[in-house]
């Protein structure tokens, strides 16, 4: 069977942020993605990154995931990258079962990170499942990624950072996004997106939400409407959209699934996402060498994504018996960026999310 | 309001501005009105105009002294948030981040755009900045007539239909 010192399964900036550490300090690594090129959803983020020099801030987020595979580049004879490789499961045993072009094989690892990230949430409404219905993230996949619009005429759901993100990369591809919508009654993400946005003459829509899609065979409109205090649709306030494509980002949820077939303790904390793993300050999970860092661990920015990966990875060279120079003070280091990241309020509910996990384990 | 619909007020706009005599030179206006983890505006600025701070969250601050208004923080915000303005006779030059496809060009007319997005008057391009240095955020210089200064922010997605 093959082996690996410590397998890391999702390529996204947890994961290669990890890889990084553990092969500075000499273990032997093996990244696991489902997809045939590294780097998660850095691959269509062709905006600037927020945060400061440390996390690459102002790059955008297509440049640092080369920056990221280039880190790896000096460790090949120690790292062994499997793209479009689906982890279909994880033994006890620390034996990852896995399918490549429909063959599967099995490999035997003394450590494993899990750093599978998110999937998106789904909106309850009548007709979410008529073509034309999107994940954000779908969209963005499809116009960065592969260059195709998915429509013309665009309502996107949602304010936070995703869906005023995206909204933006629909105009650039040229697409008329007609409003956006959000159920609270204030922007969810950061307001300087939200006035890239409505500068370009987007409405953005508080308190409003998306009644149902109209159409037959496909998205031909959608109707929107006011919510009340208690989040109910307002009858009479009804507005009719000409659009071909409804974007949903209502929020990501921690893709655990893999991660809990290892055993590990994971409890529900909302402001984490949902079902999150317990974890100790080195990202080790309530199993002896299973990690969890990134999305899976805590719905948050990238930036925090890659400092999260790279405090596991020391972490996790450090228990497999490798040393690692200033380990301490590098941790505490990564810790301070970690706090800088988190210390304004939009880092305020992964905090109480973080405060309640901690309680909990 | 701006937390509801992304459009910052006139106070909260002006409260940005430096003087009019500080505006005969090129001054950054930054319009960051919510802490947020981010620092290029300051990290950038090669004339140490600009504080952030330890705190990372913090709003920047900028010394419009030290401002020359070479738009180096303007292609470098990741929100998009600082335009350069600078009073000149009856119009306005300014210099705003552009991130659309194709480029306006030197001596092109444009839509230019209130805060809402409503269209407020006619601009003329004089000079598009679009390097390596830029890295695919463009610095477009534009001249709008006095009145607006204020209330210009960008410019319509070209092309330009009268």
């Amino acid at each position: 069977m093959v082996t690996s010192e410590c397998v890391i399964v999702g390529g996204g900036p947890a994961g290669l942020s990890a890889a990084k550490e553990l092969l500075e300090a000499g273990a032997r690594v093996t990244i696991i993605d489902r997809n045939e090129r590294l780097g998660g959803q850095l691959i269509k983020q062709t905006h600037m990154f927020f945060g400061s020099e440390k996390q690459y801030a102002s790059h955008r987020g297509i440049d640092i995931l080369e920056y990221l595979v280039n880190d790896l580049a000096p460790y090949g004879d120690r790292l062994e990258i499997r793209t479009g490789t689906t982890v279909a499961a994880i033994y006890q045993d620390k034996v990852l079962g896995c399918l490549k072009d429909e063959k599967y094989f099995k490999i035997k690892a003394e450590s494993v990170i899990i750093a599978t990230g998110a999937s998106e949430k789904a909106l309850p409404f009548e007709n979410n499942d008529l073509p034309g219905v999107y994940a954000a993230g779908a969209v963005q996949t499809l116009m960065n990624e592969y260059g195709i619009k998915p429509g013309q005429k665009v309502l996107m759901v949602g304010s936070g950072n995703i869906g005023l993100i995206v909204g933006y990369q629909l105009l650039q591809a040229g697409i008329e996004v007609k409003a956006l919508v959000e159920a609270a009654d204030r922007i969810g993400g950061y307001l300087v997106h939200a006035s890239k946005l409505r500068r370009l003459g987007v409405p953005v829509l508080p308190k409003t939400s998306i009644k149902r899609a109209i159409g037959k065979d496909a998205v031909e409109a959608a109707e929107i409407w006011s919510l009340d205090e208690n989040w109910q649709g307002i009858p009479g306030t009804e507005k009719k959209l000409d659009v071909d494509t409804i974007c949903i980002a209502v929020g990501l949820s921690p893709l655990t699934e893999l991660l809990q077939q290892t055993g590990v303790r994971v409890e529900y904390v909302r402001e984490l996402g949902g079902n999150v793993p317990l974890l100790d300050e080195g990202y080790r999970t309530t199993v002896d060498k299973v990690y969890a860092c990134g999305d899976v661990a805590n719905i948050e920015e990238a930036s925090s994504a890659m400092v999260e990966g790279r405090i596991t990875g020391i972490h996790a060279a450090r228990d497999l018996g490798h040393e690692v120079e200033n380990a301490g003070f590098r941790i505490k280091a990564l810790q301070h960026e970690l706090y800088d990241l988190r210390g304004g309020p939009p880092g305020e509910k992964v905090r109480q999310g973080i405060k309640k996990r901690e309680v909990l384990a | 309001m701006i937390e509801r619909d992304g459009i910052a007020s006139e106070n909260m706009v002006k409260a940005e501005f430096p003087t009019r005599e500080e505006l005969e030179r090129p001054k950054a206006v930054i319009e960051c009105y919510k802490r947020i983890p981010c620092n290029p505006c300051e990290t950038s600025c090669p004339f140490d105009a600009i504080t952030v701070g330890e705190d990372i969250n913090d709003r920047p601050v900028i010394d419009f002294d030290k401002c020359t208004g070479c738009g180096i923080c303007v292609f470098n915000c990741p929100g998009l948030a600082i335009t350069v303005f600078q009073i000149n006779d009856d119009e306005v030059l300014m210099k705003i981040p552009y991130e659309f496809h194709p480029l306006p060009e030197e001596g092109d007319d444009v839509h230019v755009v209130n805060r809402a997005g409503e269209r407020i008057t006619k601009g003329r391009v004089h000079k598009v900045q679009a390097g390596r240095r830029q890295n695919k955020t463009a610095l477009i210089h534009l001249s709008v007539p006095a009145d607006y200064l204020y209330d210009a922010i960008t410019i319509e997605v070209i092309p330009f239909e009268e």
